[in-house]
């Protein structure tokens, strides 16, 4: 398998070398050159920001194609809680009964996982005291941008697996392990952690398709499935983690909700300061509004936001156990991590501290010597991550447009002064002149 | 805002301008100096331990001083902070150094600040600190980190 998988990928066709998408990206991973965008693969944490100001749609988030389902004997589909605020009316158990009537043998509310990792989440809020604030570690995004830009708060993530994870895991110790899980993702972020997962070797997810897609699919199916709807298990808490505040309705008064991944690292830079020491928990999530808000979303997310908060009020605390011996699963470590959650220093200079201080004073002198206005026409999102690129020898210093203007008007000043000189063969009167002079004194 | 200024030894040095009741640029120096110790990869508690320090050290400032001016010498081993400014002084700095003393005003207090908590998350965080204060000047403030734990 090749070092990174990314689920956000460039469409090399359509993209126009604009820089647009540049200096939004929170880990300054997309560069531009030769007329298109490049994208650092280390670096990237698919949070999906340059999908969304992409003008020419040349970014995309890839996902698996419906026919991979034929590749299992039999099928469960596992909804974003965040689906059900892509329909204008929604009744979840039509919308389930949809789902599965696209060609699933089951289907699994991820929501009613949200309600076990809810309980699992609240006791482990209990048994660890320290350190506070604890941070969600649902969103991927989100745990990868800790992984690259905030490795002193890897203690704070929560070591619980996501709902996504545990409805499938669910699903397969349930149903049987011979169904293939496949979820109906508001994201590439979700992707990612399915093909290369954080925390685990192998995610419990056969696949995972784009939500507008599904979406289409269960549109066709909406008469069909009024007729025999199915009954929704989850209870209102798990249907709202759809939604950004969803997660902290349920973990008590002293915990905040920040959606929206450049608001996630201003409020992870005051934890980092030990600022908010007095809270006991953060639900972070990368897109504004949370998942409704999901680059592969349809609807509006701000109008899905709404909905899925009265879905969720209307629903209430009603719901069914996620898994049967549920209790015995939470006292053992059924939710919790495999593997540890490692830092991904990749901002880095170099391996070795001194010899990074070397290169960052040179990066530094770089930078003095740059115009400092961050144009982006040289393909790097500003002026110092251009000097960063120079020092590391992915760029030139002639990359700057202004830099290369001033260069060339440098040259065109010496072309003109050479003009004016005429070769002595020519014969310059005063020239001659001062020659004739010199040999009559020698002579 | 700051600048690497040529020094023989190999060290990186940050500088940094606060200004008094300047609210919004408040934290820069903080965010400045982590975005370096990350570039230099640095360990993690290290970075973490001097972004908490330099925040409460510019906070200090903006809230009780008119005006200073932040360095941070960064080296393999050690960062060497030193904030000075200039203002009305400590008085009583065995005073301000105990917890919940402060002399914020109600305004400051209201959003937020004035915990009398500052002086001391500074020294849980640091290796050494000293701190001088003439009243009427100004105060100074030096704070030394190791990266290999206390020595
Ligand atoms: N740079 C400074 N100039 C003048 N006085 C200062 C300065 N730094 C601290 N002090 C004095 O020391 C007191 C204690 O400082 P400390 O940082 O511990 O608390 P605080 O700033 O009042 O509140 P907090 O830091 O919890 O928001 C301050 O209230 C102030 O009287
Ligand atoms: S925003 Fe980025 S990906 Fe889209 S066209 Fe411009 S450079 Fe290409
Ligand atoms: S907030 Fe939700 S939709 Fe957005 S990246 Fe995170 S998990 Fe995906
Ligand atoms: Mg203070």
């Amino acid at each position: 398998m090749a070092d990174y998988y990314h689920s956000v990928t460039l469409d090399a066709e359509k993209c126009k070398g604009c820089t647009n998408c540049i200096k939004r990206c929170p880990t300054e991973a997309i560069r531009v050159r030769d007329g298109r965008a490049w994208i650092f693969e280390e670096r990237c944490i698919d949070c999906g920001e340059c999908i969304r100001v992409c003008p020419n749609h040349a970014k995309l988030a890839v996902t698996d194609s419906l026919d991979l389902v034929k590749a299992y004997p039999k099928s469960v589909i596992i909804p974003a809680p965040a689906f059900m605020g892509q329909f204008p009316t929604p009744d979840p158990g039509v919308v389930l009964s949809a789902l599965r009537l696209i060609g699933f043998d089951e289907v699994y509310e991820v929501a009613l996982a949200a309600d076990a990792v809810s309980m699992a989440m609240r006791r482990y809020l209990k048994e660890h005291s320290s350190p506070r604030p604890l941070i969600s570690s649902a969103c991927p995004a989100v745990v990868r941008l800790i992984q690259v830009r905030f490795p002193a708060l890897l203690d704070h993530l929560i070591k619980l697996e996501s709902p996504m994870e545990m409805a499938a895991k669910i699903a397969k110790d349930t149903l049987g392990p011979e169904h293939g899980v496949f979820f109906v993702s508001p994201c590439p972020a979700k992707v990612t952690a399915i093909k290369q997962p954080v925390g685990r070797d192998k995610s419990a997810v056969d696949g995972a398709f784009s939500m507008s897609a599904i979406y289409a699919e269960c549109l066709r199916q909406m008469e069909h499935a009024a007729r025999a709807p199915l009954i929704p298990k989850a209870s209102g808490y798990g249907m709202g983690w759809g939604r950004s505040g969803g997660e902290t309705t349920i973990m008590g008064r002293d915990s905040l909700a920040v959606d929206g991944i450049h608001q996630c690292i201003k409020v992870f830079e005051e934890v980092e300061r030990d600022k908010l020491a007095g809270l006991d928990f953060i639900e972070a999530q990368a897109c504004v509004t949370g998942c409704v808000g999901g680059c592969l979303a349809v609807e509006n997310p701000f109008v899905a936001r709404v909905r899925v908060r009265n879905l969720a009020a209307e629903r209430g605390a009603h719901g069914e156990e996620a898994t049967p011996g549920l209790e015995q699963r939470l006292k053992s470590d059924y939710f919790t991590y495999l593997s540890e959650v490692k830092a991904r220093p990749v901002l880095r200079l170099d391996d070795d501290i001194s010899r990074a201080i070397d290169k960052l004073r040179q990066l530094e002198a770089v930078e003095d010597q740059l115009p400092g206005l961050d144009c982006g026409a040289c393909g790097a999102p500003s002026c110092r991550a251009l000097a960063e690129d120079i020092v590391r020898g992915y760029a030139d210093e002639m990359d700057c447009v202004l830099k290369l203007r001033e260069r060339v008007h440098g040259m065109a000043e010496e072309i003109v002064d050479l003009a004016r000189h005429l070769p002595r063969s020519m014969g310059m009167k005063s020239h001659t002149q001062q020659s004739e002079d010199d040999d009559g004194e020698a002579g | 805002m700051n600048d690497a200024r040529p020094n023989n030894d190999s060290r990186i040095v940050l500088e940094f301008r606060i200004k008094g009741m300047d609210f919004t640029t408040a934290g820069e120096a903080a965010t400045g100096i982590k975005r370096t110790m990350t570039q230099l990869g640095m360990p993690a508690d290290m970075i973490r331990r001097v972004a908490s320090a330099t925040y409460e050290a510019e906070i200090n400032v903006v809230i009780h001083a008119h005006r200073g001016c932040l360095v941070a010498k960064i080296g393999p081993e050690r960062i060497e902070i030193c904030v000075e400014d200039e203002g009305p002084g400590i008085p009583d700095i065995d005073l301000a150094m105990q917890d919940g003393y402060s002399t914020a005003p109600t305004h400051v207090r209201e959003m937020g600040f004035g915990a009398g908590m500052g002086l001391t998350n500074i020294k849980r965080c640091v290796d050494q600190m000293h701190l001088d204060s003439v009243v009427d000047k100004g105060t100074t403030l030096r704070l030394l980190f190791f990266s290999k734990g206390r020595e």
